[in-house]
């Protein structure tokens, strides 16, 4: 009956990133080793670069798959915002700030659609979603006449803001990561978050509305999808109707990794960001050692399918068989 | 009653398991003789279930040091590597919790592991034959062997797998808590077949909670406390309350569980209450610092009052009062509910009432969290503070407020909703069937919480299908029967045979050819 409390050891934060930090770390010496050029800046700065849209986009994923829900129209939502920026930063020629509020709005409504359809007829968000990919992608076509519309300078400047020699969208996605750790682990709503994720029945019958928390997830879910869309573009320079395309499987697959369940109730923001870290090192590494692209997403594939497998016994070990009924 | 010269089927001596942190079972021996009924009883997290489990070949002992303890079945060594093992060998185990497949038919449930067949199509004539046969024994004659599962009630569900372990020739029967969800008629067939097995010299070990019938059915009795083995008597030295003392430790007998104290204002009032054909017209109120009771069949609309009260199905009419207002409160939602200053603890903690996953600490707090937070902000050392807080006033028994509420027993985890609903401090507390599944000893303790509830001037209502625990906790009893509200006794008037006679009163009325509808 009485479970005696585990060995204590290392403060649970740091054994809960222990395993991630690991594993990156032993990609990065192995590429190190086996090419030539994987230990320079550049390639640090190459990477830094890449990611930050992708890692601002697992973040609100995390949280929509904390809830046990799923949201599949991230990439389009991401074309979808970043059309609409462009179009009004080049037709209609609006100051950055005004086309970068408009362009967030197009976020924050499509999160709200998604989340209002799925909470008010009790549909899955699966279903849900994956219209909303269709709706979005159709939309950033309209918007844009199906054309790629560059937009240069008047954007690139947010790329060109750097800090400390990071740039600025690696900064926000960092900010972001912490943010919505903080707001995960320490705060009332990040704890309905994950009690709603656990059991939702539960949660009502203890006197607490889940409907508009869950809108809250998927409005944030949407408006970071935006976020990314601004950074998105201004690192292509352009609005692509065709960006993002299969963005939403590989934030999945970040998330999944970094160990979040798709059931839903247990979840962590930082542990997404290794994830998206492990993608992009092992993307760029495997690229300098020569690898063609179809390689390489037969061992991104493989490592998906292993992280979730180890996932699945470090559970085991920290149950530990606990919950057998003696 | 069995001779004694009967053979030895099975000895264990020594056994010993662990899991991760607990010992579940330590130098437990036990015998079981040819024809013979052997009672296994204790609290939840004696062992019980793990001892059959092992003698069934589901869990492995641990090897022990030296030798020194293990099995015989028939003098031979017997170290069973599974549980097809054990079955080999003519050891069954019926497991307390269902393992049916519920779109399959029952027939197709009982003969699972060997199907007729021909040229590897199912016999369906001779599967269904079959299962007719074995499901008249134990009372399912009324039943087609071809329907699915899922349309049969729990109870019947229950006589099912039964069957299924009956159906197979076999020199061990375990039935490990058999008649959790059976009604008195399916407990008599049950014992009817368990005593056409002693005839035939089968053995049976026997798990219950339920001590009387224990010892009706039983020939001896090993009571087990925290995976020791106590005492092994013969059931006819035994009465029910030295078994109990034996299991807790301690003498129960004489608790005066309640002392009938002043009743304060109305808490709560209800007026017309109506959902469907499930609550017809119910009224009734409840005052401060009293218990009230619920008493009914299953499905006579008690759990369904209750939860259009708190908001959790949408009545269709009807009003609610609190605190002796005047104008009614709207109750759309729980969170309506909760904010009024009602509380229900669910009948089903693990689906409704609890977070399994997360800690003690996180359970407790959700109701409350603005009370450990600020800003948004929770503060986790108030958190835990406040968690340890209740876990020690109530005596919950966790290694700390970090633990996972899954791992904790039965009666710990209604302790936990308990002290979820205490921290939020409500004034009407509602507990549906508040003791179910739970060991004796944990039971005398929610009792005596809720008297003290009482005392503290809340309003508690009880829904219990243990009329004897209504009528110890109780200030008032209502009897609900097909969704109304019959009758309301207050304490000394009551009776069994009174409540009992209301809570079929609707039944007999209304729907006179229905009676077998009660069984369910």
């Amino acid at each position: 009956m009485i479970i005696e409390k585990r060995a204590a050891g290392l403060p649970a934060f740091v054994t809960d990133y222990l395993g991630m930090a690991l594993a990156l770390a032993g990609l990065i010496v192995y590429f190190g080793i086996k090419a030539d050029n994987f230990f320079t800046v550049t390639t640090f700065r190459m990477i830094a670069n890449q990611i930050p849209d992708i890692t601002i986009i697992a973040v609100g994923m995390t949280f929509v798959l904390i809830i046990a829900g799923i949201d599949l129209s991230v990439g389009s939502v991401m074309a979808l915002a970043g059309a609409v920026l462009g179009v009004c930063l080049v037709r209609f020629s609006l100051p950055l700030p005004a086309a970068i509020a408009v362009c967030l709005a197009v976020g924050i409504v499509c999160g709200l659609a998604n989340g209002f359809v799925v909470i008010r007829w009790r549909l899955p968000a699966f279903i849900v979603t994956l219209g909303m990919l269709e709706i979005a992608r159709g939309g950033a076509y309209l918007v844009t006449d199906s054309r790629t519309v560059y937009i240069g300078g008047p954007v690139e400047v947010i790329t060109d803001m750097s800090i400390l020699g990071l740039s600025l969208p690696f900064i926000i996605a960092v900010v972001i990561v912490v943010m919505g750790q903080v707001v995960l682990s320490c705060t009332v709503f990040g704890r309905y978050l994950i009690a709603i994720g656990t059991n939702e029945e539960a949660v009502r019958l203890s006197g607490i509305d889940p409907a508009p928390l869950k809108l809250g997830v998927f409005v944030l879910c949407g408006f970071l999808t935006s976020v990314a869309a601004v950074i998105h573009t201004a690192r292509m320079s352009s609005a692509s109707p065709n960006a993002g395309y299969g963005l939403e499987l590989q934030a999945i697959a970040a998330v999944v990794i970094g160990g979040t369940s798709l059931m839903g109730g247990r979840g962590s923001v930082v542990s997404s960001f290794f994830g998206v870290l492990i993608i992009a090192v092992l993307g760029t590494g495997l690229a300098q050692i020569g690898a063609q692209e179809p390689t390489k997403r037969l061992i991104t594939g493989c490592v998906i399918v292993a992280a979730v497998i180890l996932d699945h016994y470090r559970h085991r070990i920290r149950k530990g068989g606990g919950t057998k009924r003696i | 009653m069995t001779p004694a010269k009967n053979k030895t089927l099975l000895k264990a001596s020594g056994i010993n398991k662990s899991f991760p942190g607990v010992q579940a079972l330590s130098g437990v021996d036990f015998d079981l003789r040819e024809g013979e009924v052997h009672a296994l009883v204790g609290e939840n997290g004696a062992g019980k279930s793990t001892l059959a489990w092992i003698i069934a070949g589901v869990e492995t002992a641990d090897s022990p040091e030296g030798q020194a303890g293990g099995m015989s079945l028939d003098g031979q060594a017997y170290r069973p590597g599974g549980r097809a093992d054990a079955e080999a060998d003519g050891v069954r185990v019926v497991m307390q919790e269902l393992h049916l497949v519920a779109n399959l038919t029952v027939a197709e449930n009982i003969f699972i592991e060997r199907m007729p067949s021909r040229f590897g199509f199912v016999d369906y004539e001779k599967l269904n034959r079959a299962a007719r046969e074995i499901m008249k024994k134990v009372g399912l004659g009324a039943v087609e062997p071809s329907v699915a599962v899922r349309y049969l009630g729990v109870g019947q569900q229950q006589m099912v797998e039964i069957a299924a372990g009956l159906s197979w020739r076999c020199r061990i029967l375990v039935l490990d808590e058999p008649t959790a969800s059976l009604t008195d008629n399916e407990i008599k067939l049950l014992f009817a077949q368990i005593r056409k097995l002693k005839d035939e010299g089968v053995g049976v070990i026997y798990i219950s909670h339920r001590i009387e019938e224990v010892i009706d059915i039983a020939d001896r009795v090993t009571v087990l406390r925290d995976g020791k083995v106590i005492a092994t008597r013969s059931t006819s030295e035994l009465s029910l309350n030295d078994i109990i003392r034996m299991m807790v430790g301690r003498d129960l007998e004489h608790e005066q569980l309640r002392h009938g104290g002043e009743a304060g204002e109305v808490a709560l009032s209800v007026v017309g209450l109506t959902l469907g054909d499930k609550v017809k017209d119910v009224t009734f109120e409840v005052r401060r610092g009293e218990i009230f009771g619920f008493a009914g069949l299953m499905g006579s609309g008690r759990t369904e009052t209750m939860r259009a009260v708190f908001g959790a199905d949408r009545a269709d009419s009807g009003e609610i009062y609190l605190g002796g207002g005047r104008e009614p409160v709207k109750i759309r939602k729980p969170r309506d509910a909760v904010r009024n200053g009602i509380a229900l603890l669910t009948e089903d903690r693990k689906e409704q009432g609890l977070l399994l996953r997360l800690a003690v600490r996180a359970n407790i707090s959700l109701v409350r969290l603005c009370d450990v937070s600020r800003f948004g902000w929770i503060n986790m050392s108030r958190e835990r503070s406040v968690a340890g807080r209740y876990v020690d006033a109530l005596s919950v028994r966790c290694s700390s407020t970090e633990q996972t509420v899954g791992e904790l027993s039965g009666g710990n985890q209604q302790k936990v909703v308990i002290a979820k609903w205490l921290y939020r401090d409500s004034a009407v507390l509602i507990f549906d069937e508040p003791t179910r599944g739970i060991d004796v000893g944990a039971k005398f303790e929610i009792y005596h919480m809720l008297g003290d509830l009482a005392e503290k001037g809340k309003a508690v209502i009880v829904i219990s299908s243990d009329l004897k625990e209504l009528m110890a906790v109780c200030d008032r009893i209502g009897v609900m029967s097909a969704g109304r509200l019959v009758a309301t006794f207050d304490r000394g008037e009551w009776s069994e045979e009174k409540i009992m006679a209301a809570a079929f009163s609707e039944y007999v009325t209304t729907r006179p050819g229905s009676k077998r509808s009660l069984c369910e």
